[in-house]
């Protein structure tokens, strides 16, 4: 009959708008939901930027500044240091970090020192392997571990090495450089850590 | 519910609610109300009330729920919120604490001032609301010989703080007249004490001009107390358009499928 | 039923997945009762055709419940607990967290739209005498979901560690101390301390969160169970399933539960409750201090107690009967015992029942008189609240539902709910010798409409009721 063509016409439609309506408006409902379990003020607080001032940071000495739950270095290199860096790039398993790029260099870090400017070397104090802090190996000379030692910094926990510039040493097992965080000059004596010039 | 019972129900409700309204009734004092003027949607006069606020209140007070750099609702950047709010070497995303140690403030006041992030939300009452309550008790302190701060409040009495804000309003007096006030419908009249309060000694700023400041400092306290409301308003208009339209709907489908029902 | 000889479950929508979603319900159906269960309830389920504006209120209940356990998950995401961070953790999700104001607001909002919503669900139940034969257990069901539910209350009102929160445990809990012999070491278990205290906050914490809301959903379960197993009453109050269809089998006042009510009544049910919900939600959350008390926006000061402890509205009708007990009440209590005692051994056929009642009689005067009026003040609110179990043996009448019932049943639910409002009120204001007068005129008013209604309902004059359901 034509009445109920039409019936059922007008019936799909109405349960079809309303199904559509009610869509929206449940996945309308579900974003404060969703929203709630990003990262509130107080984790973003907490994960801010940390400024450190170096201005007491004697060449060849490290001072440790802590962001986002990390140990952050910052070695202030001697131009033996420097020197050393060069000599190591042959031991080391990835000496133009071309490995994992985006997560461990940043660009203005993919140079010969891995820093921003030459004698500020900022890094994370993180061991690659499995997650310890490394000591500082500065001096160059005969080591335990390493014969030829151009100094830098020596796990103790699985016996990887990382040279002045954070390059992991070949046949380490720790797999990769040292993490370069995010960072920039606010001036010649300060350091934001956690944010770069290009405000990432 | 069938007409005949509703009728008797509302009789009776109507009968009760006759009763004398002296069983039912609550003292509450007067309370000034905020000037209606004065509102949310004024980042002006909230920008000004949160200078008073840290200038004069975050000395002794905490807004411990309260972050700096949530002030940007009122339009201010970082940098404007570090450079002219932040005295105590806080950053941006901190929250609000009070430079004041808690252990010096029971000693010198008896108790730590309590913290202002919601006190606009707690004091509200059948006397008005907080913003009103906030609004007399900063207009409402008096000199006091008798109280060790040298100040009593006529909304708060013998409350523990001083009148921090004195320089500016100057210094009030409580004058206490006897009137006589007609009581009942039979010409009788009672002696009663009314209070006034007097600007004895004038301050820095004019009494328009202080409690149009008080004003803008309880816009910012009332805000404070409740960041999100302005949002909250706002989201509500559009939920409830949409509700609207799957009112209209949804009656719609009712109306259908119940033409099938006899 | 076997898996193999079930009828494979047909999808009538048409659409390019019609066979994949045949397939794959068929398989779910021959491993799951899911067809069975779909018609039981829902599109074989045949309820009366004329359902009213007071049927709403139970598919409304579900929908609230599923909303405060949502809504009450997130939470938990973020709230603390621990006495020294719960006030500031509400705060936090307040401010910090995203979309955290509107969770909390949806949360608090919906608690009070609970009883709004189970009060009118009940008040339904004693128009239309939804709790008569065979519909008690369903009733009891339903009673016992009320009791888990303002536990559920009373529990999560200490979670924001508000005054109001702390000050409102502190007297409810001290209200045990005055239970003879075993008071106060029951309100010390209770508490896990001398006072309300951290151990107090935290067990009402596991008491709110997870074990009420099981509990819950389990009596939400049984009694839709029970519902479904007798088949709903209607305005009428007559039995539909006394008059099937010769054709079909089915009752021919009944209509299949889905699509008519779902669909149909229940979904625009739900529209006009959100739009009243939005309203309160983001125009006026604290409803004038109802909803979210002002005084708790204090942080909870044991040192302090605010000048004016009220419970939240919802309990302030017990409440009321709960401060209504004074010293002189108790002579009018034993008053009113004794005129009823009088009256149930006159009309009482059974000399067993005259004997129990006239040894119970006594002594409950003993105790009137041997232990404090506190005691029977939390005596006689508990006893406010138990007393609706009763109402299926209470209700003498010969027909169910109000339309057919005479001016004594009316005048006696019309006293009820007057009592039950004007009980609420004056719980929420601070106590006058006049108002603890009008307390205990309605409390007896309260009691009187359970007590004599064996004897109204039957002395009552009831008009016939109709063979088939009226609109």
């Amino acid at each position: 009959m034509g009445d109920n063509e039409l019936d059922q016409g007008k019936r799909r439609f109405l349960l079809t708008a309303t199904g559509v309506a009610g869509g929206v408006a449940t996945a309308a409902a579900a974003v404060p939901f969703v929203a709630s379990m990003l990262p509130s003020e107080r984790a973003k607080a907490a994960g801010a930027p940390v400024e450190a001032d170096i201005s007491t940071l004697a060449p060849g000495e490290k001072v440790t500044v802590e962001w986002r739950g990390q140990p952050v270095w910052i070695v202030r290199r001697t131009p033996e240091m420097l020197e050393s860096i060069k000599g190591s790039a042959d031991k080391v398993a990835d000496p133009r970090s071309e490995r994992k790029p985006g997560e461990l260099t940043p660009a203005y870090a993919r140079n010969e020192f891995r820093s921003i400017k030459p004698e500020v070397f900022v890094a994370v104090g993180i061991c690659s392997h499995l997650g310890c802090s490394p000591q500082d190996k500065f001096k160059a000379g005969a080591e335990a571990f390493e014969g030829n030692w151009k100094g830098g910094f020596y796990c103790p926990c699985h016996g990887s090495l990382f040279d002045l510039a954070g390059r992991v040493y070949k046949n380490k097992p720790a797999p990769d450089n040292l993490k370069v965080p995010p960072y920039k000059f606010l001036s010649d004596t300060r350091i934001l850590i956690g944010e770069d010039s290009k405000g990432a | 519910m069938r007409s005949a019972a509703a009728r008797l129900a509302t009789l009776l409700t109507c009968m009760l609610l006759a009763l004398p309204h002296a069983t039912f009734a609550s003292e509450s004092i007067k309370l000034d109300r905020l000037p209606a003027e004065v509102g949310p949607n004024d980042p002006a006069s909230l920008q000004r009330g949160v200078q008073v606020f840290v200038n004069y209140c975050l000395s002794c007070h905490s807004a411990n729920y309260m972050r700096y750099n949530r002030l940007a609702d009122l339009g201010l950047t970082d940098g404007q919120i570090l450079d002219n709010l932040v005295f105590t070497g806080a950053k941006a995303g901190d929250l609000m604490k009070t430079a004041m140690d808690a252990k010096d403030a029971k000693e010198w006041f008896g108790t730590q001032p309590p913290d202002l992030t919601v006190i606009a939300r707690s004091r509200s009452s059948n006397a008005g609301s907080g913003a009103d309550w906030l609004y007399s008790y900063l207009r409402g302190f008096y000199r006091d010989p008798s109280r060790s701060s040298g100040w009593n409040n006529t909304v708060f009495p013998n409350v523990g703080m001083p009148h921090v804000l004195w320089q500016l309003q100057g210094e009030q007096v409580l004058k206490t007249e006897v009137q006589m006030i007609p009581v009942g419908s039979k010409g009788d009249v009672e002696k009663r004490d009314v209070h006034k309060l007097v600007l004895a000694k004038p301050g820095a700023m004019k009494p328009a001009e202080y409690d149009r400041m008080v004003a803008d400092l309880v816009n910012y306290l009332s805000y404070m107390s409740e960041p999100a409301r302005a949002t909250r308003v706002q989201l509500g208009i559009y939920v409830l358009l949409f509700l609207g339209v799957l009112l209209v709907l949804s009656y719609l489908v009712k109306n259908e499928y119940w033409k099938d029902v006899h | 039923m076997a898996a193999a000889d079930k009828q494979p479950v047909v999808v009538t929508e048409a659409g390019p997945l019609n066979g994949v979603l045949s397939s794959l319900l068929t398989w779910v159906d021959q491993r799951f009762p899911m067809m069975t269960l779909w018609r039981g309830h829902m599109s074989e389920y045949y309820a009366p055709k004329n359902f009213n504006f007071w049927y709403y209120f139970g598919s409304l209940a579900t929908v609230v419940l599923v909303l405060q356990i949502v809504t009450g998950i997130f939470l938990t995401m973020h709230y603390k607990p621990d006495a020294a961070q719960a006030f500031a953790s509400v705060e936090y999700i307040m401010r910090d967290v995203p979309g955290g104001w509107l969770i909390r607001y949806l949360h608090s909002t919906g608690a009070s739209a609970f009883f709004i919503v189970i009060y009118l669900h009940m008040f339904r139940g004693l128009l239309y005498g939804s709790y008569r034969k065979p519909r008690e257990l369903i009733w009891l069901f339903g009673m016992l979901i009320y009791l888990c539910l303002m536990a559920e209350a009373f529990f999560g009102y200490l979670l924001p560690w508000g005054q109001m929160s702390y000050w409102g445990a502190q007297v409810i809990v001290n209200l045990f101390d005055a239970l003879p012999l075993i008071g106060p070491d029951l309100s010390l278990w209770i508490r896990g301390d001398y006072v309300v205290s951290d151990a107090t906050l935290n067990r009402f914490f596991a008491f709110h969160v997870i074990a009420i809301p099981l509990v819950l959903v389990g009596l939400v379960a049984a009694h839709i169970m029970a519902l479904h197993e007798v088949g709903s009453n209607n305005p009428d109050g007559i039995e539909i399933k006394k008059r099937l269809d010769p054709k079909t089998g089915h009752p021919v006042d009944g209509i299949p539960f889905h699509p008519y009510y779902t669909i149909g009544k229940d979904l625009f049910g739900m529209m006009v409750f959100l739009v009243v919900f939005a309203v309160i939600l983001f125009f006026m959350p604290e409803m004038g201090g109802y909803f979210l008390e002002y005084n708790n926006f204090i942080p909870a000061d044991p040192l302090k107690t605010p000048p004016h402890i009220a419970p939240v509205w919802y309990f302030t009708p017990y409440y009321s009967i709960l401060r209504a007990v004074t010293e002189d009440f108790m002579w009018v209590l034993a008053l009113m015992l004794i005129a009823y005692a009088v009256l149930v051994i006159r009309t009482a056929r059974k000399p067993a029942v005259r004997v129990a009642t006239a040894s119970v009689s006594v002594v409950l005067l003993a105790g009137f008189f041997a232990f404090e009026p506190k005691v029977w003040g939390v005596v006689l609110m508990g006893a406010a609240t138990l007393v609706f179990f009763l109402l299926p043996w209470l209700d003498r009448s010969p027909v169910k539902s109000i339309r057919y019932k005479g001016v004594l049943c009316k005048a006696a639910l019309a006293l009820f709910v007057v009592a039950f409002v004007i009980l609420g009120y004056l719980g929420t204001l601070a106590v006058t010798e006049g108002r603890t007068l009008a307390a205990q005129f309605f409390t007896l008013v309260y009691f009187a409409f359970f007590l004599l209604m064996p004897w109204y309902t039957r002395m009552d004059k009831t008009k016939p009721e109709p063979g088939r359901v009226t609109g």
